[in-house]
């Protein structure tokens, strides 16, 4: 046992500076995607979540190229492209979906070119693994404090949205009827989500981003039922995946080939995926079977799902 | 076409209509509909689907500026301020049916809760005050035995149940229903309808609900709104529910026929005359509930 935990643990973990810089920043990030997430995945928005990660890599990869930290490029682009999907309006799908795939394609296709740039000018191709796979183990130490403040600011937004985040989820025009500005909040909402998308892309990579968004809350949507529980439990999920992922990806320096660890991305991305998945070997809720299993409620959703399939 | 709008205000008015016209990119909506609604009132609003019922209801709330007209609730005028916050409270309401994925972290409880301060920043203490108050609301509506389950996960009749608790929570004095009955099974609709009558009589609520049928409320409505091609005829049933009335409102003729104690609307035969499909609903009222023992 004790010389399985020293192998786990390799000798150095905790006192290498890079590796306490990748837990700081790693759990920021965590915490962060996982409590927007939630919103993300209830208000349908993974695809918006998506968007926003793409158009990023634009500005990441263009970062690079001008010497700025890829995170500036990531936020600039992302709350860039929010304000677009904002401007076009998330709500009104055919429009926003070809509008959305044109700008997609124009910023991949920028993208391409930045990281080709890129790639010319240090003459390796660390550039573009760096923004499309994340760096947690290379965070210059001048960003950290950056990167933290801007994930406090996004989950102080979506934290104190909370609940005309849920209402107008739950129906925009009671929101609106109640005094709710439903599109300022979306907006603000976006912003947030643009901020949680860009320290995701710095720590996971760019494409991988939606991963620590979107996967950490879709399980714990599955397994916490009210709205503070999903985001603590989604929070946990990211976290735990972050944490074992920087452990295992530090442990595999000694893994073939040697003297090259795993992208750390992989490990976190796997581990957030592993989860979803084991949510599916739980047996389904109790609430729910308790309520098919007495008869009158049975029979009365069962008679009803009848009338709309008949009516439909 | 009955009309009430020759009627002078009367202070104990909760709702009042006046002439209210909605155009919409060129197209006519509502055509001068005007009613008036005191507390404890059950008004149907009934009609044919795209007669022009949720935008009715959306006037009200504020959602959909008339291009003419004055509407009041509660003594205010909601057209002349930009804001529509102070309505809250007075107005309940409860959209058409909700899509409601069962993924949805929301319980029957959280749902009920967002009707006290859904409208508020920040997260609210838990206190026993506020537990109680969801509990005593859903007991109200007989939704108590569903409090912890997932309102996704509910069926129509018990979402209905939940949306009318998260209405009613904010002790509003006007409820405002869209189609709340629509798909759901008979003894699920009777269940809400109770629910609403109750309502009425002990809390003095005025209840305005939207119907396509209006078979299911007919024991429990004091006034019609017979709403088709955008007008309204509003008056007792008796009142409204008669050939020459429907025949003028729906600009063509239709019979109205009592059946078994039910009312059932039927497009004259020859259809010549008919100006504009849409206006009637082709496989209507004829047909729904016509099962019914």
């Amino acid at each position: 046992m004790g010389h399985f935990f020293h192998y786990l643990f390799e000798p150095g973990l905790v006192s290498s500076g890079p590796v306490r810089v990748a837990l700081l920043v790693g759990t920021v990030v965590a915490v962060t995607s996982g409590v927007v997430g939630v919103f993300t995945v209830t208000r349908g928005q993974s695809f918006a979540g998506h968007a926003l990660a793409d158009v990023a890599t634009t500005g990441g990869s263009g970062a690079f190229l001008i010497g700025l930290n890829q995170f500036w490029g990531f936020l600039a682009f992302g709350i860039g492209a929010a304000a677009f999907l904002e401007i076009i309006g998330v709500q009104r799908r055919r429009g926003r979906d070809v509008a959305t795939g044109v700008v997609l394609g124009a910023g991949l296709g920028l993208a391409a070119l930045f990281l080709y740039l890129d790639a010319a000018r240090t003459s390796t191709t660390g550039a573009s693994f760096t923004v499309l796979f994340g760096s947690i183990f290379v965070i210059a130490s001048s960003t950290v404090p950056a990167l933290i403040a801007s994930g406090l600011i996004a989950l102080l937004v979506v934290v104190v949205l909370s609940r005309v985040l849920l209402l107008s989820s739950l129906s925009p025009d009671i929101a609106a009827v109640r005094g709710v500005p439903v599109r300022a909040v979306g907006a603000a909402y976006l912003i947030a989500l643009a901020i949680s998308v860009s320290l995701s892309a710095v720590a996971i990579g760019a494409v991988l981003s939606t991963a620590l968004l979107i996967g950490p809350a879709a399980t714990a949507l599955r397994i916490a039922k009210g709205p503070v529980r999903a985001m603590a439990v989604s929070a946990l999920i990211g976290v735990v995946a972050t944490w074992l992922g920087i452990l295992l990806a530090y442990d595999s320096y000694d893994w073939p080939p040697h003297g090259h660890g795993w992208p750390v991305s992989f490990f976190i991305v796997a581990l957030v995926v592993i989860f979803y998945l084991l949510t599916y070997l739980r047996r389904p809720s109790r609430s729910r079977s308790a309520r098919t299993a007495s008869g009158a409620a049975g029979a009365h959703s069962r008679s009803e799902e009848g009338a709309c399939s008949a009516a439909s | 076409m009955t009309s009430t709008s020759a009627r002078l205000p009367r202070s104990d008015e909760l709702l009042r209509l006046d002439g209210i016209s909605v155009r919409l990119s060129g197209r006519e909506i509502l055509n001068d509909v005007s009613f008036a609604i005191r507390p404890g009132e059950f008004t149907g609003l009934i009609g044919p689907n795209g007669a022009g019922k949720t935008t009715i209801l959306r006037v009200i709330l504020g959602l959909q500026p008339p291009s003419s007209g004055t509407v009041t609730v509660a003594g205010s005028e909601p057209g002349q301020r930009p804001g529509r916050r102070r309505r809250g409270p007075v107005v309940g309401y409860v959209p058409q049916k909700l899509l409601i994925e069962p993924d949805m972290p929301l319980r029957v409880r959280d749902v009920v809760a967002l009707g006290i301060d859904g409208n508020r920043l920040g997260i609210p203490l838990p206190s026993r005050a506020r537990r109680d108050l969801v509990a005593e609301t859903l007991r109200a509506v007989g939704a108590d035995g569903y409090a912890d389950a997932r309102v996704g996960e509910l069926s129509g009749g018990e979402q209905q149940r939940v949306m009318i608790a998260h209405a009613l929570i904010s002790s509003p004095r006007l409820l405002l229903l869209d189609e709340p009955l629509a798909n759901l099974d008979i003894r699920s609709a009777q269940g809400i309808v109770a629910i609403l009558a109750r309502l009425a009589h002990e809390q003095r609520i005025a209840i305005l609900i939207s119907a396509h049928d209006m078979n299911p409320l007919a024991q429990v409505m004091d006034r019609i709104v017979y709403v088709a091609a955008g007008r309204a005829a509003v008056g007792s049933s008796e009142e409204v529910l008669r050939t020459d009335v429907l025949s003028n409102l729906y600009g063509q003729h239709v019979d109205v026929l009592h059946v078994h104690g039910r009312v059932v609307i039927v497009a004259g035969e020859d259809d010549e005359d008919i100006g504009s499909p849409g206006d009637l609903d082709r496989q209507p009222d004829t047909v729904y509930g016509s099962g019914a023992a």
